[in-house]
């Protein structure tokens, strides 16, 4: 198995030709072409404003509304600080989880390592993410947000930590849903719950109760408060340990999600 | 030398699935908690048993067996695609396997930057693809399309390149997989021509391939699978030999089945039309037969008067069979019975291809024999001495009937025989024939060029 994980680094270059054809390919053809990495979060971000911004709050009565928004900066800002990485995570996992059937010609008929397919989908959606960047920083700066540069420090740590903790399932996904196709349909659902127990529509402090300890367990809600801590909220990032717990725990679990794909691995050219 | 390609007691086990299996979801496994079990194999088939083979490197081996014979499955593991369930197998040197053409090609994006992709996975650098992608582009002859989309590409082009930028990796061991089957002539001479430049780079080639002929030519050696295992190995003349002979000798027992069922269907028939066809004032049932001449169906009727009780194929080796070689001699044993003295009577003989059209049709009526007497057990024969057919299956009708038509037992295409041929000639009958030439025209041989 660490024979197969040191032959993934000899493997980088084919990784970065399938990465840079990915991003060339998804946007051939349509018009607006690479713009649409900036768009389509813009977008997002506007539905998810317009909904929980202007909508929600007026359907109950007045004074009992939700006060998040209280705060010198817009709850825009702040869902994008969370959705932003969301995405990359979600789409990631749902692309995943038919790479290796639609990729199944590579691997049944040119000897192709596996798991180069789901590596490139994560890799590939977070080039995207990069791309919705730059719209995050205007926006924090157009609203001045408190950003300081100690801050700024921990988030390539935290890019770093999801993306660890993102291969690994992602790699997991790919391996069991050749053998069980079924998780493709699951993990649409499995992922709509997941955004919604996770606090990027909601600061953490407003989780309800019951909720508390299910947000704790979550990983993605410690990558998402991390986000939110270094970009948004003001103050020192105080949520350190609890990320690079989750980066330790991530090193760990993609290893182990690595070995199963390792282990199944001779069953793909066979099951796809 | 030392050997490119090794296998040692390799097995390969494959799953099959039961029909109830494949609707074996996630969700029913968990819940008859069957996981386990279920990613257990319960029903199994050996696709390779025991295979122990090697190639010296440089050498051309050529794989040839029927299909499910194992022939693919022995190039996967070669190429590491599959592993095998048991057994090792090793390879020397850079490997580049002809098995799927542009496997790796993505639509949208151009024969250029697919040219590029394919070679990453093949495991080229990208400078010495940029090094030899002018090569690639003419060798597939797409120099006018390599900037267009390949989802525009037509199968050929796409089959072109993906072939172009597969023999151009260099490997050391080429493993090719029916895949000459690209493109026109011109192309697959080409393809032809890059193998013998491999060959004579000193590479190791595992072909496998149908066209026999090409084995024989080409390869150093022939490797002969059958059922998953190895038939034969060694001189590709004496193994592809020993195949063609396998080959025959199953297709003459296809063939005996065939005849035994068309004999059985036919006298099923029979009885009630030969109850109609004796009676003497029924001129419809007696035109039956031959107006049914050029309706190719099978069956058999008559009156039985005269019973045609055996008919008989004999090659040149006196023993009756089902597959003959062109040019070789063929005798037609017909054995009839006549309870009774008979003087009107006519044995004739047609032949016919499986399109169903009469090659050579004939009676000793139209050959001038005047019929003198039938009595008891009786035996003709039609001797020719050159079956100048070309390669095919054909069937042969075989009749005796009065001089007037009506039929005493006729046998409609009731048995079936394979002509065998070295050439791959077109048409039916095979004129013996010659070619010569002036001091002008000079030919050789193919496959025997100095």
């Amino acid at each position: 198995m660490l024979g197969n994980l040191a032959r993934l680094i000899r493997y980088r270059g084919l990784i970065q030709t399938l990465v840079a054809r990915e991003l060339k390919a998804r946007y051939r053809g349509s018009v607006l072409g690479f713009f649409w990495s900036f768009i389509n979060p813009l977008l997002l971000l506007l539905i998810y404003t317009y909904v929980f911004a202007y909508i929600m709050p007026r359907s109950l009565p007045p004074g009992q509304e939700p006060k998040p928004f209280s705060d010198p900066y817009p709850y825009a800002l702040f869902l994008f600080c969370g959705l932003l990485p969301w995405t990359w995570f979600s789409s990631s996992l749902n692309e995943s989880a038919g790479v290796l059937i639609s990729g199944g010609n590579l691997i049944k008929k040119v000897l192709f390592p596996a798991e180069v397919l789901p590596i490139v989908t994560v890799l590939a959606n977070m080039v995207h993410f990069f791309l919705g960047l730059p719209i995050l920083a205007a926006f924090l700066a157009y609203y001045r947000a408190p950003v300081t540069l100690g801050e700024l420090v921990w988030f390539p740590v935290i890019v770093l930590v999801q993306l660890l903790f993102t291969l690994g399932l992602a790699l997991i996904v790919a391996a069991l849903t050749v053998h069980f196709r079924d998780i493709r349909d699951i993990l649409a659902n499995v992922l709509m719950l997941w955004f919604f127990a996770t606090p990027i529509i909601y600061p953490w402090t407003q989780a309800p109760d019951v909720g508390k300890w299910f947000v704790n367990v979550n990983p993605f809600s410690h990558l998402a408060i991390s986000y939110q801590e270094v970009l948004f909220f003001i103050g020192p990032f105080g949520h350190w340990r609890w990320l690079l717990s989750l980066g330790a725990a991530s090193v760990v679990f993609f290893l182990f999600a690595y070995f199963i794909f390792d282990r199944l691995r001779d069953t793909f050219a066979e099951e796809v | 030398m030392a050997n490119a390609i090794e296998l040692r007691n390799v097995s390969k086990i494959y799953r099959r699935y039961t029909h109830r299996r494949q609707f074996a979801t996630l969700k029913s496994a968990l819940l008859s908690r069957s996981l386990v079990r279920d990613l257990r194999p319960d029903e199994t088939f050996a696709a390779m048993q025991n295979v122990t083979a090697a190639v010296a490197s440089g050498r051309t081996l050529g794989v040839i067996g029927r299909n499910g014979s194992g022939k693919s499955t022995l190039l996967k593991l070669v190429a590491g695609i599959t592993k095998p369930t048991s057994g090792t197998v090793h390879v020397n040197g850079r490997i580049s396997a002809l098995i799927e053409l542009g496997a790796g090609f993505h639509p949208e994006i151009s024969g250029r930057e697919n040219v590029f992709i394919n070679g990453i996975m093949l495991g080229l650098t990208k400078r010495e693809i940029a090094r030899r992608f002018d090569e690639i582009v003419e060798f597939a002859e797409l120099q006018d399309f390599i900037d267009a989309p390949v989802k525009t590409y037509s199968s050929g082009m796409y089959m072109r390149l993906g072939f172009a930028v597969a023999i151009h990796v260099d490997p050391e061991v080429l493993l090719v997989d029916e895949v000459l089957a690209v493109g026109d002539e011109g192309f697959t001479h080409k393809c032809l021509d890059k193998f013998a430049e491999f060959k004579r780079r000193g590479k190791t080639i595992l072909l496998v391939t149908h066209a026999l002929g090409l084995v024989e030519r080409f390869c150093d050696e022939a490797l002969w699978m059958d059922a998953g295992t190895m038939r034969a190995m060694g001189d590709p003349k004496r193994v592809v030999g020993a195949y063609i002979t396998d080959v025959e000798t199953s297709e003459e027992q296809l063939l005996a089945a065939e005849d035994a069922k068309a004999k059985e269907s036919a006298t099923v028939v029979s009885p009630d039309e030969a109850t109609t066809a004796v009676l003497p004032d029924h001129p419809v049932e007696t035109a039956a037969g031959p107006a049914d001449m050029f309706r190719a169906t099978e069956g058999r009727w008559g009156s039985r008067e005269i019973e045609i009780t055996e008919v008989q194929l004999v090659g040149p080796d006196d023993q009756p069979g089902h597959v003959f070689h062109s040019g070789e001699s063929l005798t037609i044993r017909i054995r009839l019975r006549s309870p009774i003295e008979n003087q009107d009577f006519v044995i004739g003989v047609g032949i016919f291809n499986a399109e169903g059209v009469c090659c050579y049709g004939t009676n000793t009526s139209i050959e001038e024999l005047k019929a003198v007497r039938i009595l008891g057990d009786a035996e003709a024969r039609f001797s020719i001495d050159s079956l100048d057919l070309v390669e095919g299956t054909y069937k042969i009708d075989v009749a005796v009937h009065k001089l007037d038509g009506y039929p005493y037992d006729y046998h409609r295409l009731l048995y079936t025989f394979r002509v065998k041929s070295r050439t791959k000639d077109v048409g039916i009958y095979r004129p013996r024939h010659a070619w010569r030439f002036s001091d002008g025209v000079a030919f050789d041989r193919v496959g025997h060029e100095a």
